[in-house]
C-alpha cells in the first residue's frame, strides 16, 4: 500500500454517497516509516507574518517538526484555525488548510472530520477564539470526542486586536480595554476541557521545544479529541505573561513535570513534591518530616474519572507548580467512528437505500 | 351510539370541493384528525391543499383561546391551489376553538361542535359572557349540536381505561362523523391505527372504536339530512402520493446525494418549523446519509462547510432567527467558494416572532444580511410538491457553481400538504461536479471560463495542497491579498459568477396572454393564492396574467421584458414589499405591492380583489 492509493475522495469519485462514502482507511501512524517525509516537508511558501520574538514561531516549528511522526501523507493532514495571531498558522503548513472565522474552527472541523475520517485534523486556536466566542463549540466538539487535535495557544491577551483582556487574563489586568483592572475572573482551560470530557488534555509551554515537541505528539497519536494548552509569549502586548515560571532558571522549581506512573516530583534537586491532604494538594519536601517517595501521588493520565487531573488543572504558580504534560487520556469511541457504525448498521438491518423507495414510499394512489 | 337506532335516509350530493377545518385544543389531536382526513382524501384521489395553523405553545392551558390548533383541508375533484379561503365546514370541539375560528366561517356555512364541551367553565375560558349555542349568536350558521365526549365515551364501555383517557380517543369520534359525511373509506386510518398503536392494543380498539361510531353516529343519525361525494379529481397520469414541504424537500436532498454521487451531510440544529427536515433525514442512513444536530445555529452551519471542504454535500436548514446567526459562516462560504445549500424555512418575525405561523420576509435578509457584498443565488419553492424540484435546483447550481445557495421555502410550504406526482428517476436531471485532481493545471482560484467556478481540489488530493480561508484571496493563487485592485476584481468576480447562473435557468413563465393589463408577479408560497385569483380574472375575461419567480438571485434574464409587457404590475407578498423593492430598483417599473403579514397565507378572494382595484374596477359581488 502506497499513501497516495489510500486517500479515498482525492479524485471527488470516491465520495460514494453510500455509507462509508469518502471513508477511506485512515492510514495508520505506525505507517509512519512507509512514508518518509521531513519537517521541510510541512513548510510553505508563504512568508510567516508573525511579530519578531513571538512564541507562535516555535509552536509552528514543532508542529512542522512533529508532522511526520504521524505517517499520514501531507495531503491527508488538514489544519484549520479561528481567527487570531494563531489563525495564521494553516498558511505556513503545506497541508490542506483552512483558515475559517473567529471561534468556529472546532465546528468545521466536525463536518470535515465525520464526513472524512480518513483526514487528520488539527484545530489551531487562542485563548480568545476558544475560550469566548468559540467557548461552545471547545465544550461540544471534546465531548463528542470528534477526532482532532486542538492548539490553543494561552497568551492571556488579544493580541492581534493590540492588547485587550482575554478569558485567560488575570483577575485585575489593566489592558487598552481594561485601563482599571479586568472586573472578571480568569477561567482555566484545562479544566474547561477536561469539563468538557475531552479524552485528551495536555500543557507545553512555547520555549520547552522539547517537551512541546513530544506533547503534539503525544496529541497526534491520541485518537479523539485532544486538547493541548500551549503557555504562549506575546513579547508586543503581554511580555512575560508565563516568565515567573517558565524561564529558564526558575522553571524546574516552579513547573511539573507529569509522567504517567510516576510520582509528582519536580524542583531542580528533585526534592520536591505533591502530596494529598484531605481533598487538597500540597507541596511536600522529600526528607523533611518524614515525607518519602511513597507519600506522593503518583499521576495515573488514564484513570477512569478525572478527578485527578481536574485537581492537576487548577493548580498554578504561586501557590502550586504548574502542571506540564499529559494531564489526561483515556480511550473513547469517536464521534465519526460512531456516525460510520450507525450507518452501517442501518445498511446491515435495512439494506442500501433505494432512492426509488423511497420516493415511492407511504401510501400512493395510481391514476391512469 | 346504539344499535337500536335505524339507519336514516340520507339523500347524496355531489360536490365539487369542499374545505373543512378542525378546532379544537392543542392537546385534542386536530392536527391528526386533519392529517388523518388528508390521507384518506389523498389516496382516494381528490386534490387537496392543506393548512395545518397550530400555536407554538405545545399545551397551552386546556380550553384557553391561545391554545387553539386548527387544521384546515381543501379537498376537491378539481385541480386546487389553495386550502381554500374560508370552511364550509367547521369543526369546533370546545368553545374556545369555536370562538377563535367561526369568523372565518361563512353564512351558512356548517358548524360541527362538541356540546359536551360548552361547560359554564370551558365557556368561561373562551370568555363567552353567554352559551353561543342557546344566545342565538349562531343563527348564520347550520348548527350541528353533538355530544361528542358522552357519545364516544359510550363507545367505549368496558375497555380499560379511565375516563380521561376515553376522551381523548373523541377526536377520531369526530373524524368517524366527517368521513361518513364525505363518504370516505376509514380503511387507511384503521390501518394507521393499528401501525402506530399495535404494541398497545387497548389504546388501539380504543381508537377504532371511537372512529367507528362516529361514522355510525353519522350514518345512523336523524341530524345529518345529506351526505356528500366529492369525486377523485382528473390528475394527469402518474402514482401519487400525499407530500408536505418539509417531506419532499428532503426527499429532494436525498435525491440531490444520489444524483451528483457525493455523500450528503446535514447539519442542523432544531428550529421550528425546520426541525422536520432533520427528522425525515436521519431516517436516511442506509443511504448514507449523515445528519448532525450542532449545538447551534452556527456549529450547523460550520459543520456542513466543513463537510463540503472534504468533497460533500453541506447543506443545513433553519429558519429566520437561526439564518441571522448562520450569516458570517456563511459569508466565509462565500470567500472561500465551496458548495453549501441553506435552507431557510421562513417564519414570521421579527425576533422569535410567531414560530407556527408563516411568512416570507426572509428575503433580503438571505440576500443582503451579510457583511460587504456577498452574492448567493436563492431559490424558493412554489408549493409542497415542487420543494422536491427545487431541492435538487439549489444542488445543481451549488455544485456546478461551486457556491453557497439559499433555498427559500416557509412555514405554510413545509406544514401544508399536496398531492404529489412521484417522478421517475430517468426524470431527475444531472446534476453534479468533478473535483480538480491534476498537479499541473491547478490554482485554487483559477475559474472555469464560462461559469466562473473556481477549481476546487479536496483534502487528500496529492499535490494540490493548498490553503483557503475569509482572508480576501488573490485572483488565480489564492494566496492572502490586500492589493486594492485584486480586491476590486474579486468582488466582481464573486458577483459575475451568480449573476451567469441567469444564463443557465428557465426563463420566467408568463400564465395567460404575453401581454395585457395586469401581471401579477408572485414567489414562494403564494403561488396557489395568486393562480387562483388570475384564473377567476381571466375567466371574467379580464387581461391579466400571472408569473411566479422560483429564481430569487439572479432573477431569470427574461424577467424586466416581462414585467414592461404589461400595463400594470401586482407583487402580493407575505412581507412589506421586499421583492417589490428588488424589481423597483433593478427594473425601474412602477410595480404596486399589495402586503398582508397575518401569519397566514393569502386568501384567493384578497388578490382577487387587488387585482381588481388596480383595474379600476370595484369589486364584483
Amino acid at each position: 500500500m502506497t499513501a497516495t492509493d489510500n486517500t479515498n475522495g482525492a479524485n471527488g469519485h470516491g465520495l460514494d454517497a453510500g455509507p462509508g462514502g469518502g471513508a477511506a482507511t485512515a492510514l495508520s501512524p505506525e505507517n509512519a516509516e512507509m512514508i518518509k517525509l521531513t519537517r521541510k516537508d510541512f513548510v510553505s511558501d508563504q512568508e510567516v507574518r508573525w511579530c519578531p520574538g513571538c512564541g507562535d514561531y516555535s509552536i509552528l516549528a514543532q508542529t512542522q517538526k512533529v508532522m511526520p511522526d504521524f505517517g499520514y501523507p501531507k495531503e491527508n493532514i488538514v489544519f484549520i484555525s479561528g481567527i487570531g495571531c494563531s489563525g495564521r498558522l494553516p498558511y505556513y503548513m503545506n497541508t490542506y488548510g483552512f483558515h475559517t472565522i473567529h471561534g468556529r474552527a472546532p465546528t468545521l472541523a466536525t463536518g470535515l472530520k465525520a464526513a472524512r475520517p480518513d483526514l487528520m485534523v488539527w484545530v489551531i486556536t487562542g485563548d480568545g477564539d476558544a475560550l469566548s466566542i468559540g467557548g461552545n463549540h471547545v465544550l461540544h466538539s471534546m465531548r463528542r470526542n470528534v477526532d482532532l487535535k486542538m492548539i490553543m495557544f494561552n497568551n492571556r491577551i488579544y493580541g492581534l486586536t493590540k492588547g485587550q483582556a482575554s478569558p485567560t487574563s488575570e483577575f485585575g489586568k489593566r489592558t487598552k480595554s481594561t485601563p482599571v483592572g479586568t472586573v472578571d475572573t480568569p477561567i482555566v482551560p484545562l479544566t474547561i476541557a477536561l469539563a468538557a470530557e475531552a479524552s485528551f488534555v495536555a500543557r507545553s509551554v512555547d520555549t520547552h521545544t522539547e517537551h512541546l515537541q513530544q506533547t503534539f505528539n503525544r496529541a497526534g497519536f491520541h485518537k479523539g479529541s485532544a486538547f493541548v494548552e500551549v503557555l504562549q509569549n506575546c513579547n508586543i502586548f503581554n511580555d512575560g505573561a508565563w516568565r515567573d515560571f517558565t524561564d529558564r532558571e526558575v522553571r524546574e522549581d516552579r513547573m511539573l513535570v507529569l509522567e504517567h506512573g510516576k510520582p509528582m516530583i519536580f524542583g531542580k534537586d528533585r526534592d520536591k513534591g505533591i502530596r494529598l491532604r484531605g481533598l487538597h494538594p500540597e507541596v511536600v519536601t522529600l526528607g523533611e518530616d518524614g515525607v518519602t517517595e511513597a507519600d506522593l501521588l503518583v499521576h495515573d493520565e488514564q484513570s477512569e474519572e478525572p478527578y485527578l487531573a481536574l485537581m492537576l488543572s487548577r493548580m498554578f504558580w504561586p501557590d502550586f507548580p504548574v502542571p506540564v504534560g499529559v494531564l489526561r487520556a483515556v480511550p473513547r469511541p469517536t464521534h465519526d467512528q460512531l456516525i460510520e457504525d450507525q450507518l452501517t448498521a442501518a445498511v446491515a438491518s435495512g439494506g442500501e437505500g433505494d432512492l426509488e423507495k423511497a420516493l415511492f414510499s407511504g401510501e400512493t394512489w395510481t391514476v391512469e | 351510539m346504539t344499535t337500536e337506532t335505524r339507519p336514516a335516509d340520507h339523500e347524496i350530493r355531489d360536490l365539487e370541493r369542499v374545505t373543512i377545518r378542525f378546532a379544537g385544543d392543542s392537546g385534542d389531536g386536530m392536527q391528526l384528525t386533519g392529517t388523518q382526513f388528508t390521507r384518506t382524501a389523498a389516496v382516494f384521489g381528490n386534490d387537496i391543499s392543506t393548512l395545518p395553523d397550530f400555536p407554538a405553545e405545545i399545551r397551552a392551558p386546556a380550553g384557553s383561546l391561545p391554545g387553539v390548533s386548527g387544521f384546515q383541508i381543501s379537498f376537491s375533484s378539481s385541480d386546487i391551489h389553495t386550502p381554500g379561503d374560508a370552511p364550509d365546514v367547521l369543526v369546533a370541539m370546545n368553545p374556545a376553538a369555536l370562538k377563535t375560528n367561526v369568523g372565518d366561517l361563512p353564512a351558512g356555512g356548517a358548524l360541527i361542535v362538541n356540546s359536551d364541551a360548552f361547560t359554564p367553565q370551558n365557556l368561561n375560558k373562551a370568555a363567552y359572557a353567554s352559551n353561543p349555542l342557546t344566545d342565538g349568536s349562531l343563527k348564520p350558521y347550520t348548527v350541528f349540536e353533538i355530544p361528542i365526549s358522552t357519545l364516544n365515551e359510550r363507545s367505549l364501555d368496558g375497555l380499560d381505561m379511565t375516563s380521561k383517557q376515553k376522551d381523548l380517543t373523541k377526536n377520531f369520534f369526530a373524524l368517524g362523523i366527517m368521513f361518513w359525511l364525505y363518504e370516505r373509506s376509514m380503511d387507511p386510518t384503521l390501518a394507521w391505527i393499528d401501525d402506530k398503536f399495535g404494541k398497545r392494543p387497548v389504546v388501539a380498539e380504543a381508537n377504532k372504536r371511537a372512529l367507528k361510531a362516529g361514522y355510525a353516529f353519522g350514518e345512523t343519525t336523524e341530524i345529518f339530512h345529506t351526505h356528500y361525494r366529492v369525486a377523485p379529481a382528473r390528475l394527469g397520469p402518474g402514482t401519487y402520493r400525499n407530500i408536505t414541504g418539509n417531506e419532499a424537500t428532503a426527499l429532494g436532498f436525498l435525491a440531490a446525494s444520489k444524483l451528483a454521487g457525493r455523500q450528503l451531510f446535514y447539519g442542523s440544529y432544531p428550529i421550528t418549523p425546520a426541525s422536520d427536515i432533520l427528522h425525515q433525514l436521519s431516517g436516511y442512513k442506509n443511504f448514507g446519509i449523515k445528519t448532525f444536530q450542532a449545538e447551534d445555529e452556527i456549529a450547523a452551519i460550520g459543520a456542513a462547510i466543513g463537510a463540503s471542504y472534504g468533497g460533500a454535500m453541506g447543506l443545513t436548514a433553519s429558519s429566520g432567527p437561526g439564518i441571522a446567526l448562520k450569516s458570517e459562516a456563511l459569508g466565509l462560504a462565500v470567500m472561500v467558494e465551496l458548495p453549501l445549500v441553506v435552507v431557510d424555512v421562513q417564519r414570521a418575525g421579527p425576533s422569535t416572532g410567531m414560530p407556527t405561523k408563516t411568512e416570507q420576509a426572509d428575503l433580503l435578509q438571505v440576500l443582503f444580511g451579510r457583511n460587504s457584498d456577498s452574492p448567493v443565488p436563492v431559490v424558493a419553492p412554489a408549493t409542497p410538491a415542487e420543494c422536491f424540484t427545487m431541492a435538487i435546483e439549489a444542488w445543481r447550481i451549488a455544485l456546478k457553481y461551486v457556491t453557497p445557495v439559499v433555498y427559500l421555502s416557509d412555514a405554510f410550504l413545509a406544514t401544508g400538504a399536496e398531492p404529489w406526482r412521484i417522478p421517475e428517476l430517468s426524470e431527475l436531471p444531472e446534476i453534479g461536479v468533478e473535483n480538480w485532481t491534476d498537479r499541473a493545471t491547478f490554482q485554487p482560484y483559477d475559474r472555469d471560463p464560462e461559469t466562473l467556478a473556481r477549481k476546487w481540489a479536496v483534502p487528500g488530493t496529492p499535490g494540490l495542497e493548498h490553503r483557503v480561508g475569509g482572508l480576501e484571496k488573490a485572483d488565480i493563487t489564492g494566496n492572502v491579498s490586500y492589493d486594492p485592485d485584486n480586491h476590486h476584481r474579486m468582488q466582481l468576480l464573486r458577483q459575475e459568477k451568480v449573476a451567469r447562473i441567469a444564463n443557465d435557468i428557465p426563463d420566467l413563465e408568463v400564465h395567460g396572454p404575453p401581454s395585457g393589463d395586469l401581471l401579477v408577479l408572485g414567489w414562494g408560497s403564494t403561488y396557489g393564492a395568486i393562480r387562483s385569483a388570475v384564473e377567476r380574472l381571466q375567466a371574467d375575461g379580464r387581461s391579466v396574467a400571472h408569473a411566479h419567480l422560483r429564481h430569487l438571485n439572479p432573477f431569470p434574464r427574461n424577467l424586466g421584458e416581462v414585467l414592461t409587457s404589461f400595463r400594470r404590475v401586482l407583487v402580493p407578498e407575505v412581507n412589506l414589499g421586499q421583492l417589490l423593492m428588488l424589481i423597483r430598483a433593478r427594473y425601474l417599473v412602477d410595480a404596486v405591492g399589495y402586503d398582508k403579514v397575518r401569519g397566514k397565507p393569502f386568501r384567493i378572494a384578497e388578490i382577487e380583489e387587488e387585482a381588481l382595484r388596480l383595474l379600476g374596477e370595484s369589486a364584483r359581488s
